[in-house]
């Protein structure tokens, strides 16, 4: 017996140039707002751009671009609405403030439902927040989205780093290509994780500071792009173009 | 899930299958998790509208599959009654089935952590059609 939801999944990415999953071991390393940072910052540069939210149980990217009074617009399948001048999709839309408590299968298949539903029309970038670990939705991901490619995200900890190191193996084994490692939250840079990441063959794209403004940022678009964390970003797509 | 996406996939995949075996495909037998909340009647036109050259007359039947559930917490099997939900939840369930985890509590116990032991899913059941070189 054939799932005919998975044939819908990969017509709905057929106009998507490059898929990038922003991806750690660890959680709380910044994978979220390099997400929505990203994003904005491609779509300043003209790029049509989607973002979807991959972390059902714990969603933040609509907390982050200030996503309020949205919903999709349904036609032939989901539309997704515009936030920020980006595509948005997120399970918010459909679990609003309420818990979403999923295990495993039940993750997979929202992840499905989401994909096969949403019609992302043409973009040159859709980029996926995903939650962190190698749990159910990454592999799903590398399982079910043919060309994505994974740009990690790490702090200078040797907790968040060690983790890093086992996804970095994980994609390697299942082929899947890394665009790179962003080092998130940096205080006093000692490059010791740019040297680690060499080791692993990965390229080091840059780094991010700490910044303590970014919390007054968070739900302003306006206020996200006047950011330390912005400007970095910003340097290291220029590398990443 | 929507019903024209749905409709899609199950065409573009049927249509696959003609195509590597050389068919005429005259029958195809979709089933129905009831949790997906399909409207039998919007899935019947869109297949009608979707269908390509390699299933002409084919026959599209829709198998609806009760939905069971059974609560992690305490035990307790029970059937889906969605009727009880407002239309906003009623609607999320509909695009994402798995949103049944937030709408939805054990009539027991009322936990959200139960099982779905039927009715979950969509598949295509059987694909059946005549080769087209005789
Ligand atoms: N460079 C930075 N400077 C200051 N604060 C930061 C920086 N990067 C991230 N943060 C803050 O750290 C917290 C975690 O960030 P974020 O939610 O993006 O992490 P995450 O990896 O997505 O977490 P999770 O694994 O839970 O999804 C947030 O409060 C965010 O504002
Ligand atoms: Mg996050
Ligand atoms: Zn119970």
């Amino acid at each position: 017996m054939a799932d005919p939801r998975l044939e819908i999944l990969e017509r709905r990415l057929a106009n998507v140039r490059k898929i990038i999953a922003v991806s750690s071991g660890k959680g709380g390393v910044g994978k979220s707002v390099t997400s929505v940072v990203l994003a904005l910052a491609l779509r300043d540069r003209r790029f049509k751009v989607g973002l979807l939210d991959l972390d059902f149980t714990s969603p933040s990217t609509h907390v982050i671009l200030g996503v309020r009074d949205l919903q999709p617009i349904e036609d032939y399948g989901i539309i997704p609405p515009v936030a920020g001048g980006l595509s948005y999709m997120s399970i918010v839309f459909y679990a609003f403030d309420n818990p979403a408590p999923l295990r495993g299968l039940d993750v997979s298949n929202s992840l499905i439902e989401l994909m096969a539903i949403t019609r992302w029309g043409e973009l040159d970038y859709l980029i996926i927040d995903m939650p962190p670990g190698l749990g159910d939705a990454t592999l799903d991901v590398i399982r079910l989205v043919k060309n994505i490619s994974f740009l990690i995200v790490t702090t200078p900890s040797i907790l968040a780093f060690e983790t890093v190191k086992k996804l970095v193996n994980l994609l390697n084994s299942l082929k899947t290509p890394i665009l790179g490692v962003v080092e998130n939250m940096v205080m006093d840079d000692k490059g010791r994780i740019r040297g680690e990441v060499d080791k692993l063959g990965v390229r080091y794209l840059g780094e991010i500071a700490y910044d303590a403004g970014l919390e007054a940022s968070m739900g302003s678009v306006e206020k996200l792009k006047g950011t330390r964390f912005y400007v970095s970003l910003e340097r290291i797509l220029k590398g990443l173009l | 899930m929507h019903e024209w996406a749905l409709a899609e996939g199950i065409i573009s995949k049927a249509d696959r299958i003609a195509i590597e075996n050389n068919l005429e495909i005259t029958d195809i037998v979709i089933q129905i998790g009831e949790l997906q909340q399909i409207d039998d009647e919007i899935l019947q036109f869109a297949l009608e509208q979707l269908r390509t050259d390699n299933m002409k007359k084919a026959r599209f039947t829709l198998e609806t599959i009760k939905a069971k559930l059974k609560c992690r917490a305490c035990g307790e099997e029970w059937r889906l009654d969605l009727s009880s939900l407002d239309e906003e939840s009623s609607e999320a369930v509909h695009f994402v089935p798995e949103m049944a985890h937030v709408y939805i509590k054990c009539p027991r116990c009322g936990s959200p952590d139960f099982e779905v032991l039927e009715g979950r899913g969509v598949w295509l059941a059987s694909v059946r059609g005549v080769r087209k070189d005789g």
